[in-house]
């Protein structure tokens, strides 16, 4: 057999590693395991590909791979290890978003080793795709990266014409991919990743942060479409199954988020939540003038340990004040005292799906005593207590109530059910859909404001001396 | 390329656009966060196709842009899995404490926060 069928071969095993890969995340059990033989997939591929002719015999440059791979590998391997659990998913979306622009750069860069000579039309569809596709995720992820890492406001971001600008930048796209394609023109290549560059960042600026994971996993989606058309360029079946499984798995996965959200997918992506809410935002000012009931942590410590259930509701708030070991250590407590606890975690708490999940995973709160939204909602009028730790929206009536909120038709952890309503806050700022809960001035509502884990701490001394 | 060439890819496509969407609907939706970013490891092995573009690329150009993309792909698969493995570790300790948790509590914090630091 040829050098060529053997890397086929082993290319084909990857393949199906990689499929071996996301059929293992299916379950709890075999999630690890299949993530490492993907992990060993990539290796073996990879490996493999150093024994291509024209990579071996090029010199510098494979000299230069090489080092571009060591850099590469020097700054991923500590940031993936360093990086806090809460800050998981802007991880994920930067690390997507530089794929997207590997994606276009292969592209590109097999456009300009090509000219001279026009190639044939369906070789630059594929690159403009590639190159298309590749720059929106680029910069749709950094700008994702920064309303999740708080670079920038996450809020919706709108301005004046938003909607012409953005119909006009597509539009424009559209023309150069058609003259690229006609004419086979370098410059006009480039100008055109300029503006899906361009595109990229308008796409996501309107998209509000509470909406931003949907956004991700759909920018991951591209990506792995990105990187099956550059499969197409380069002709490698690798890069188009493991680049297409992305892409179908990814939209798939979107679609189950904006389901658990109740929304459909082009409404968080083109509706017009930044005018909402800013149209919320008058209310917001009548509304900060009403009073809320503010506890002491003793009272609402006692109120805990002589309760007999209780439910917490976690939200990205304790994610942030990285108070889920402290959570922990105070339903462990109640649950000495004889109350029974369990956590109410929504579908889209945290700011992404199952965020909630891994981060108590993590301060080993166990399986039995987390309840899905669907389970633990009947239980919620049995509850004494629902104690909402850094959570606002997920618990807000507004999105079973009023038909012009704009999370109207999203499930809710009904908190407003149990008798008394705990909320633990940093401040009356309303959460990060930026609406209003009414809930907050319910008269059997009581809040103490602070950081979530400083609360935690001193809720966690009063009931081990009640 | 011939056009024969074309449908075959085309054909690879289709069909593994129906895998990954077979593969992926059976996922629960605790294991959402981990298979996102799964799923961002795997398409990070376009490095593989980087590799390929700088064995082919001359001139100062098209080498600074394949050395580029070569540097981008290994982030994207590097710390993909990486930072799977790391979700993906806090799964894995569940029956152990709850064989624990009878025994005491409130050392949990600690203990994970060791074996997050310890492992790997």
């Amino acid at each position: 057999m040829t050098l060529a069928t053997w890397t086929d071969l082993v290319y084909l095993v990857a393949a199906v590693g990689f499929i071996y890969a996301l059929k293992g995340l299916s379950s709890p059990r075999h999630a690890r395991r299949g993530n490492l033989v993907g992990a060993a997939a990539a290796a073996l591929a990879i490996a493999f590909t150093f024994s291509n002719p024209a990579l071996r015999s090029s010199g510098t440059n494979l000299v230069l791979a090489i080092v571009a791979m060591v850099v590469g590998a020097a700054i991923a391997v500590p940031t993936a290890r360093l990086v806090k659990m809460t800050a998981m998913p802007q991880m994920v979306a930067i690390f997507n978003g530089v794929g997207g622009g590997a994606a276009a750069l292969i592209s590109l860069t097999v456009f300009l080793i090509e000219d001279p000579g026009k190639p044939a039309v369906y070789r630059i569809g594929e690159v403009l795709f590639g190159v298309l596709v590749g720059c929106v995720s680029f910069s749709g992820s950094a700008i994702a990266f920064a309303k999740l890492q708080e670079l920038m406001t996450g809020r919706p971001v709108t301005y004046p014409g938003q909607q012409v600008i953005n119909a006009l930048v597509g539009l424009a796209i559209l023309g150069l991919a058609l003259a690229t394609l006609v004419t086979g023109s370098t410059p006009l290549l480039v100008v055109m990743a300029v503006l899906a560059l361009a595109l990229g960042v308008i796409f996501v600026l309107p998209i509000g942060g509470a909406d931003v994971p949907v956004l991700i996993s759909l920018l991951n989606a591209f990506t792995g479409l990105a990187v099956a058309a550059s499969g197409f360029t380069l002709n490698s079946n690798l890069l188009i199954v493991a680049g297409t499984l992305v892409g179908a798995s990814g939209i798939l996965l979107t679609r189950m988020m904006s389901q658990a959200m109740g929304r459909s997918l082009p409404n968080i992506l083109f509706s017009a939540f930044g005018s909402v809410v800013t149209a919320g935002g008058g209310a917001d000012g009548s509304g900060e003038t009403r009073p809320v009931k503010a506890g002491t942590p003793e009272d609402i410590g006692v109120l805990l340990a002589y309760a007999r259930k209780v439910v917490i509701v976690p939200g990205y708030g304790l994610a942030v004040a990285q108070a889920q070991h402290t959570i922990r250590e105070l339903a462990d407590l109640l649950t000495d005292k004889g109350v029974e606890v369990f956590y109410a975690i929504h579908p889209v708490a945290g700011r992404m799906p199952g965020h909630m999940n891994v981060l108590l995973a993590e301060a080993n709160v166990p399986y039995d005593e987390l309840k899905e939204m669907d389970e633990a909602n009947p239980e919620m009028s049995t509850a004494d207590v629902a104690l909402v730790v850094g959570a606002n929206d997920t618990v807000n009536p507004a999105a079973q109530t009023s038909p012009g909120s704009p999370i109207y038709g999203m499930p809710i952890i009904h908190a407003d059910q149990a008798e008394h309503v705990i909320f633990l806050k940093r401040s009356m700022r309303p959460g990060f859909a930026g609406i209003d809960n009414e809930l907050l001035f319910d008269p059997k509502t009581t809040l103490l404001f602070g950081d979530a884990k400083d609360s935690l701490t001193k809720l966690v001394n009063v009931v081990k001396s009640s | 390329m011939s056009t024969t060439g074309i449908v075959e890819f085309l054909t690879i496509f289709v069909l593994a656009a129906f895998v990954g969407n077979e593969v992926i609907s059976k996922v629960p939706s605790i294991l959402h966060t981990p298979l996102m970013s799964g799923s961002n490891a795997v398409h990070g092995i376009v490095l593989v196709g980087t590799m390929l573009v700088m064995g082919q690329a001359h001139g100062a150009v098209q080498v600074t842009l394949a050395f580029l993309a070569v540097v981008l792909a290994t982030l994207n698969v590097v710390g993909g899995f990486v930072v799977t493995d790391r979700m993906l570790e806090m799964f894995k300790a569940k029956p152990a404490d709850r064989a624990a948790k009878g025994a005491g509590q409130s050392k949990g914090g600690s203990a994970s926060g060791a074996a997050d630091g310890g492992a790997k």
